[in-house]
């Protein structure tokens, strides 16, 4: 396959591919590379201002701002790539076993889509969160329960398009196996979406686990999230509107990332698109 | 070997009474007619009058409203094996090729997927490389083609294509939906004596759907007028002139007048 190449010859994609996979290895490697203990407070020494030992200074409790965020990095992206992962996963099933089998089974998925996209998203989340407790698992869950009728409608969409295709029904006709055209013919056609979707996906997620934290409904101090941090920096932003900047340039370029590769990702895997 | 007994199709039609009216709009009517075997059906009718919507039924996509198909006597809606029947020995050539071809696939694969099915019934494997490339210069293509994608192909390429793969299923029925149509008069001929020595080597039967009145008297045995959804004549293209039926002689003198006049 000549994916590879057309990949490594987009310039954005492997920009952002590479920027991605650079921050997960810093967060998988954070032991190592924090220059502090994230949790080690020292009140004596709050808002330290930018030095060699806290290179980005210290926030309200005297925690190493850089430390904190590079151990942030775990809980931020490992729960959108969950979420995301969830998401798509359920997304997906229910899509095309809709747009495949259609009859009773697509009206009862699609009526169920149609109710649950009729709430509110947000107000979604809190009720569940509210429901269930404050927990880093149930985020997941009310995000993941609220997004995906997205995806199954989506997705559904795209099965539909094709499902009706020449090239579909030639397989049909000459009896191919179902096997080969769900796989070979209808798969492979819906992933070009599927992946912009799920990169665009991760952002949101990020956002969405981020203004949880900020609420205080997602994860919990002392833990590192990037939103969570943001959420104590607040306390403070009259006073010291300083400590802000740190998680929120950190959550603003990690979603922007995820957005270029969503649409990097689009011209990649549309053999169309001319090789440049 | 091929029959049509009473075939009716109708699709829901968009004018209705009622919000959930369920009045259908009738495409055809009473359409009977059989197949030899080793014969060539030509079937002629103006844009609209049911043509392909013939051929999807004759596939085995469409199950009509009223009547049957029967292929060796055997029905093909209704039962399992009949369909299995029918896919095993019907392949074809579909009017857009356009969607014709997965955009993801490339030539060889496009073709190796009519090889494939061809492996799965005869349960031998050919040399795939060999074979693509073979059938590629049959269709008078470059075998260096088979890396490319479909979209790298000119729509009559991309048709010849479309007839490669069709034939590499090795069926014994190909229906073709105005195969030939969107190609030069040169290519058209040469494509038109390949599918002649084909059938004569694989002893093919062939139902061809065309506007093209010379294609038919080229290529095939009988011809079939469809209008409205009906036909209206049925009989040998020897006899194509005699035709008693209104609709089709005012068709043929049509056709005629446009070749005079060209
Ligand atoms: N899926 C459909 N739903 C509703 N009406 C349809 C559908 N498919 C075809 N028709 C109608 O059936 C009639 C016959 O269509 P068909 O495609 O068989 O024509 P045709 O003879 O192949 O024409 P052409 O020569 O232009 O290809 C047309 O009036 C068309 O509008
Ligand atoms: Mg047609």
């Amino acid at each position: 396959m000549n994916l590879g190449k057309r990949f490594l010859h987009n310039r954005t994609a492997v920009a952002t591919a590479l920027f991605v996979l650079l921050i997960a290895l810093a967060g998988v490697c954070a032991p190592v590379l924090a220059p502090n203990d994230p949790y080690a407070t020292d009140i004596l020494n709050k808002f330290a201002d930018y030095s060699l030992q806290y290179p980005l200074g210290t926030d309200q409790l005297g925690r190493c701002v850089l430390s904190r965020l590079i151990y942030g990095i775990r809980p931020t992206l490992g729960l959108a790539m969950v979420t995301m992962f969830g998401t798509i996963g359920l997304g997906a099933l229910l899509g095309i076993t809709a747009g495949y089998f259609r009859g009773i089974t697509e009206e009862v998925i699609m009526r169920l889509v149609d109710v649950m996209l009729s709430f509110p998203s947000q107000i979604m989340v809190f009720a569940v969160v509210a429901l269930l407790g404050v927990s880093v698992q149930n985020v997941i869950i009310a995000n993941v329960f609220i997004k995906w009728a997205w995806y199954a409608r989506m997705i559904r969409t795209g099965v539909m398009q094709y499902r009706d295709c020449n090239f579909v029904r030639f397989s049909r006709c000459v009896g191919m196996p179902e096997r080969f055209i769900l796989f070979r013919h209808l798969l492979p056609s819906i992933t070009s979406d599927l992946a912009v979707l799920a990169s665009l996906d991760v952002g949101w997620a990020i956002i969405n686990i981020s203004t949880l934290s900020f609420l205080g409904l997602g994860v919990q101090a002392p833990t590192p999230e990037w939103g969570a941090m943001l959420n104590e920096a607040k306390e403070v932003l009259t006073s010291n509107p300083v400590q802000m900047i740190a998680p929120g340039a950190a959550i603003v370029t990690l979603v922007c990332c995820f957005n270029l590769m969503g649409d990097a990702l689009r011209d990649v895997l549309d053999p169309k698109e001319v090789e440049g | 070997m091929l029959e049509f007994q009473n075939i009716c199709v109708s699709f829901p039609s968009e004018r209705q009474d009622r919000i959930f009216g369920k009045i259908r709009q009738q495409v055809l009517f009473d359409v009977s007619f059989n197949v030899r075997k080793g014969s060539c059906l030509g079937i002629l009718g103006e844009s609209g009058s049911g043509k392909s919507t013939l051929g999807r039924v004759l596939c085995g996509l469409l199950k009509p409203d009223r009547g049957q198909v029967l292929l060796d006597g055997k029905p093909v809606y209704g039962s399992r094996a009949g369909k299995r029947s029918l896919q095993n020995k019907l392949s074809v050539v579909f009017q857009d090729y356009t969607t014709s071809a997965n955009p993801r696939f490339r030539v060889k694969d496009i073709i190796g997927e009519g090889l494939k099915v061809r492996e799965r019934r005869e349960g031998e494997k050919p040399d795939r490389e060999k074979e693509t490339a073979a059938l590629l210069r049959m269709v008078g293509l470059p075998p260096e083609f088979s890396d490319r994608f479909p979209h790298e192909l000119s729509g009559g390429q991309l048709q010849r294509m479309c007839i490669a793969r069709a034939v590499a299923c090795r069926p014994q029925i190909i229906l073709f939906d105005e195969a030939v149509s969107s190609l030069d008069a040169h290519t058209q001929v040469q494509v038109m004596d390949l599918l002649r020595e084909l059938k004569e080597k694989l002893d093919l039967t062939y139902v061809f759907i065309t506007h093209n009145l010379t294609s038919v008297t080229y290529l095939c045995d009988d011809v079939l007028f469809l209008y409205q959804g009906k036909v209206t004549e049925h009989l040998s293209v020897e006899n194509i002139g005699r035709t008693a039926d209104p609709y089709a002689g005012k068709l043929l003198e049509s056709i005629v007048m446009f070749e005079e006049a060209k």
